[in-house]
């Protein structure tokens, strides 16, 4: 079997000495997806930001492809960090830069990509086209409203075509509609590029896009797709403790009261 | 018992990990040089106009205060060398502090905490770049090297405004003015007023960074690091001033 591309062992992630997760294990393995629902507060964007060592944990280890990260200095993950993606919370885009010069930060500055300087520019173009935003280079982000604001930050999370893809609540904060042409792109993203994804979102519906559907490159649309849990499981966070890992048809069938009545409401 | 004393002493060893990181991230590459010149054009360029004129008036309003206080002992010819020693040990150098926390460690506290809010800073780090590297070392620099030129040229135009008064109010010529305060000062007396502007440049840039990278809790955090910024600064300058001058009058 592969080697997992994440590895949690018994992590706990405490600030001010109030754990944000508490003894938290799972694995994620080359072309998986995982959902992690929970409500606010429970500890979703902390797993993310752990697993990229933006965060430190008080207990256990973190594995990043196959690395132990847990006590890594900073400048030892950037190699590590360049082989992911992360789509923050608000996009995190930076607000001084042009979206150009947002989306193509990662390739300027990450060593270990290596972009040539004259190609740069069509990889930007070629990731904010695959978002259709192509129209936006010379914008600042205080110029795009939120959902295309999202929509660059997947774009700056997938241009170097990292191995792992992080997004953390996507759709928070969305409409409806705009919220599931944030998730058709991400599965887009996903089955085009066969990366291990990660998302973590409140919203039940988000999971069961990325279960129910996939997306048809000679159709260019998104179909709906007999998964069976293959490759994809969802995990659910309460109080900062993983209290479910598996399926959205064992998820779905699950008597825990908070596990149903999580997903009941969505 | 002395648990009220753990928070000021955390952050204070937490201030001086940021400045050792900070030190010790000068010789490392990457070299953001664009950043550099950018700060320094803000932090020195941007900051001339409230330096010329908190340096200028300063030289006048010590004119005229000297020329009180020199005329009961007929002593006018004096008020060249007092406004030199003065100017370039204490005022040039504290006053320019001043003004610079108030414009630069405000402006770094709110522009770094308004990055850290909206996980800029975090982002930045997933991307692969250091931030210390990237946003602290290039304002360090920046501010250590300004802060001595912007002293010298408040010390300058402070000098001059100690000129109009000694001309206009106290009948001096140029030439008892200005031979006096040249031979007022001495090696020890630039020496001094160089140095502290440099210190106090690294103070001025470190907290406003310090304050702005452990920003939490939106736009108010924001608010809150940007005043707490202003207040140490000052405070880590007067402070500094007098240890400095402990240390040069002990000599």
């Amino acid at each position: 079997m592969a080697e997992a591309i994440v590895r949690f062992e018994s992590v706990t992630v405490a600030f001010d000495g109030v754990p944000a997760i508490e003894d938290v294990s799972f694995e994620i393995f080359p072309g998986e997806s995982r959902v992690i629902l929970g409500a606010a507060g429970s500890g979703k964007t902390v797993i993310l930001k752990t697993t990229l060592g933006l965060l430190r944990p008080e207990r256990g280890r973190v594995f990043l492809f196959g690395h132990d990260i847990t006590r890594m200095k900073e400048h030892e993950l950037f190699d590590l960090r360049a082989r992911c993606g992360m789509l923050f919370q608000e996009g995190a885009l930076f607000d001084s830069l042009t979206i150009e010069e947002n989306v193509a930060y990662p390739l300027l500055n990450q060593k270990s990509v290596s972009c040539p300087p004259e190609e740069v520019r069509a990889r930007v173009e070629e990731a904010l086209r695959f978002v259709e935003l192509a129209h936006t280079l010379d914008k600042y982000p205080s110029e795009l409203s939120g959902g295309m604001r999202r929509r660059v930050g997947i774009a700056r999370a997938n241009v170097t075509e990292p191995s792992l893809v992080l997004y953390d609540s996507p759709t928070a904060g969305l409409d409806p509609i705009t919220a599931n042409n944030i998730m058709a792109l991400i599965v887009k993203e996903r089955d085009v590029r066969r990366a291990t994804t990660v998302i973590v979102t409140q919203r039940f519906q988000d999971g069961l896009i990325m279960d129910k559907y996939r997306y048809n490159p000679q159709t260019q649309s998104l179909e709906p797709a007999q998964r069976d849990g293959e490759g994809l499981k969802f995990l659910v966070l309460k109080q900062g403790r993983l209290v479910f890992e598996g399926s959205q048809q064992e998820l779905q069938r699950s008597t825990d009261p908070y596990i149903s009545k999580f997903v009941m409401r969505h | 018992m002395l648990d009220f004393l753990k928070p000021p002493v955390l952050t204070i060893q937490e201030f001086f990990i940021l400045a050792g990181r900070t030190i010790r991230s000068i010789p490392r590459r990457p070299h953001y040089l664009n950043d550099l010149l950018m700060q320094m054009d803000i932090i020195g360029v941007g900051s001339l106009p409230i330096v010329l004129l908190t340096g200028f008036f300063s030289g006048v309003v010590m004119g005229l205060q000297m020329s009180r206080a020199l005329q009961t002992y007929g002593a006018v010819s004096q008020t060249g060398p007092i406004v030199a020693i003065t100017l370039v040990r204490e005022m040039g150098p504290v006053l320019t502090a001043v003004a610079a926390a108030g414009r630069n460690s405000s402006g770094i506290a709110s522009e770094l905490g308004s990055m850290k809010v909206t996980e800029q800073i975090d982002a930045m780090r997933a991307l692969g770049t250091d931030p210390i590297l990237k946003l602290v070392k290039p304002r360090f620099l920046a501010t250590s090297f300004m802060l001595p030129c912007l002293t010298a040229i408040a010390d300058f135009v402070g000098m001059i405004g100690g000129y109009i008064i000694a001309i206009g109010l106290l009948h001096l010529t140029s030439a008892e003015y200005w031979n006096g305060a040249y031979r007022a000062l001495e090696y020890d007396d630039l020496a001094q007023g160089l140095i502290k502007p440099f210190i106090f440049g690294m103070v001025v840039s470190l907290v406003g960074c310090f304050y702005g990278l452990r920003t939490t809790g939106g736009t108010q955090g924001v608010g809150r690091a940007t005043t707490q910024a202003v207040v140490v600064a000052i405070v880590w300058i007067f402070a500094l001033n007098a240890l400095i001058t402990k240390i040069f009058v002990s000599r």
